[in-house]
């Protein structure tokens, strides 16, 4: 079996009396979207904040590709190639479309000291940042400010600042959330084929995404994780229809 | 209404139409004044620097603006003096010439700003704007109570420093100079917010776990970032004590710290010409409202109130058709 691109072993986070995260071991291997789903307030979020780097674990480790990077910033794990997309959009709100994804191809090339040569005119940046808009379909929005983008399309846009860090791993905090159904089809696919460049690890709440995506699914509550396993496996689990899915599954 | 560009163009056209109308019409106190909206001016565009663009608001300045001032005040002041300045591992003599004097205050200026950003920059918010304050009042009363180079009374200088080719004597000249530097610093101003480091900054004021998430450190852009503003502003704080032939601790005061700020905020935050806008509507208040009443700031206070209120994009933005940063 291959190496985990990501793992973490025995995560633990409180706040205050409240466990959010409570010993938590998982993996993300090459190739596979591995989903995590959980009610609300299950800590799913709390778990992506460590692991990009937002919020320090009280106890356990958090490595990618082997390397333990549990103390390291969220800078710095991007920087090894760790990509995340944000619940609710992080975006540069008066800069164009094209400027934010010109963030991510920045990002990723470190060539950020340079004080004098306008950065929209250096091509190889602007084509990793254009190729990005054209694969998640915004590319006719390219110059309009991100204020004016709807709700999905800044969805598509932190898709796209991801793929322009050209990571090794992905993390997509409900990428879905708000898109409408055509939109969550679309997006759907295309995560399909991603996972051949990065496994991602996905926080949906959108099920049929999930079970339509998903390689393994961890299923989360209180804080801890209650089952992980094929989508199968997760449907047949009863301890997951009784936390859970109850009817919906 | 018209396109940032032309309004830009139009402001910088008129700071020079003016002096050269009163120097045709020999009215020498007009091209002082004009002298005066331009070096103030580039002293807010530093700010502008670290405030519009970095997103730092920095209340302390003046601690560049009277580095530069006091640079230029020391060295000139062993220069007329004829006595070597004792850096203590050696001595050097002072000097009369323009562009040294400026390498020095924009030097000493930069080292400030290290030291100063490097501490500053652990926070953020209110704790920032504090900080920043203080630092300005340890310079003040330190210039107060520095003897040696007249300490509350300041320095006088009683020739203006040369720049090769020019007599600096003549108000006219001495203005093209500041235009040159002010003009000059405009143009790498706008160079520089097209540029990669341009582009992270921008970011970084604005979404900050949004640079952090692409790799990239956002204090560290910032840092930079106040570098840069405090060198333009201890330029100009050079310029300034040329102007007056004079430097005193008043220079680094908190009150001046704030004035820059108004100027800023007057003519438009993030806006390139926004500081230059700022300074003149302010010297313009200053001397026509402050030959009616002693109590002419609070015209400014109102106007000031209105351009926060109902034009946060300030002068500029309210003229300009183009949508800022901050609008």
């Amino acid at each position: 079996m291959a190496d985990p691109i990501l793992e973490t072993r025995g995560l633990s986070k409180s706040f205050g009396a409240l466990k959010a995260s409570d010993d938590i071991s998982m993996t993300l291997k090459p190739g596979e979207i591995h989903a995590l789903i959980g009610p609300n307030g299950a800590g799913k979020s709390t778990l992506i904040q460590q692991i990009s780097g937002a919020l320090q674990p009280d106890a356990g480790t958090i490595a990618l590709m082997g390397q333990d990077v549990t103390g390291h910033s969220m800078q710095a794990r991007a920087k090894a190639g760790l990509a995340r997309t944000f619940q609710i959009s992080n975006l540069v709100m008066k800069d164009t479309v094209l400027q934010n994804v010109m963030l991510g191809a920045l990002g990723a090339s470190g060539r950020v000291w340079r004080f004098f040569s306008p950065i929209l005119s250096n091509q190889s940046l602007l084509d990793v940042a254009e190729h990005a808009l054209e694969r998640v379909g915004l590319h006719d929005h390219r110059d309009r400010r991100t204020d004016e983008l709807s709700h999905g399309q800044r969805r598509q846009l932190e898709v796209a600042i991801a793929l322009t860090l050209k990571p090794k791993a992905f993390v997509m905090d409900e990428p879905m959330a708000g898109l409408g159904a055509d939109g969550s089809k679309r997006l759907t696919g295309f995560l399909d084929t991603l996972r051949n460049e990065a496994p991602i690890l996905l926080v949906e709440h959108d099920m049929d995404a999930v079970f339509a995506l998903a390689d393994r699914i961890s299923v989360l509550v209180y804080g801890r994780i209650i089952a992980t396993g094929s989508v199968y496996d997760i449907r047949a689990n009863p301890d997951v229809r009784a936390a859970y899915l109850g009817d919906e599954a | 209404m018209m396109s940032e560009r032309y309004l830009n163009a139009g402001v910088l056209i008129a700071l020079l139409i003016v002096p050269i109308w009163a120097h045709l019409a020999d009215a020498p106190y007009t091209i002082t004044l004009a002298t005066r909206v331009a070096i103030l001016a580039l002293a807010a565009v530093g700010l502008n620097i670290a405030l519009g663009l970095g997103g730092l608001v920095s209340l302390g300045h003046a601690v560049f603006f009277g580095i530069g001032g006091y640079a230029m005040g020391v060295l000139a002041h062993h220069a007329q003096t004829y006595t070597a300045l004792d850096l203590g591992i050696f001595t050097v003599d002072g000097t009369k010439s323009m562009p040294i004097i400026w390498l020095v205050a924009v030097g000493t200026s930069a080292v400030a700003a290290v030291i100063i950003g490097a501490l500053s920059l652990r926070t953020s918010g209110v704790y920032f704007i504090m900080i920043t304050l203080a630092f300005g009042q340890m310079f003040y009363y330190f210039a107060i109570s520095w003897s040696t180079y007249g300490g509350e009374d300041g320095l006088s200088i009683y020739l203006r420093n040369d720049f090769p080719g020019l007599n600096t004597l003549i108000p006219i000249q001495f203005f093209a100079i500041c235009f040159a530097v002010l003009s000059l610093v405009l143009l790498l101003q706008a160079g520089v917010s097209r540029s990669a480091f341009g582009l992270a900054l921008n970011a970084a004021r604005q979404a900050p776990t949004r640079v952090e998430a692409v790799g990239l450190n956002p204090k560290r852009l910032q840092f930079v970032a106040f570098i840069l503003s405090a060198t333009i502003t201890g330029l100009a704080g050079a310029l300034f004590a040329d102007l007056n032939r004079f430097v005193s601790p008043s220079m680094f005061s908190w009150q001046f710290s704030g004035e820059i700020m108004v100027f800023v905020i007057l003519g438009g935050v993030g806006r390139l010409c926004g500081p230059v806008v700022g300074a003149a509507v302010f010297v313009l208040l200053e001397h026509v409202l402050g030959g009616l009443t002693e109590f002419w700031h609070i015209y400014l206070g109102l106007i000031l109130l209105i351009i926060v209120q109902f034009a946060r994009g300030g002068i500029v933005g309210l003229l300009a058709t183009d949508r800022g940063q901050h609008g």
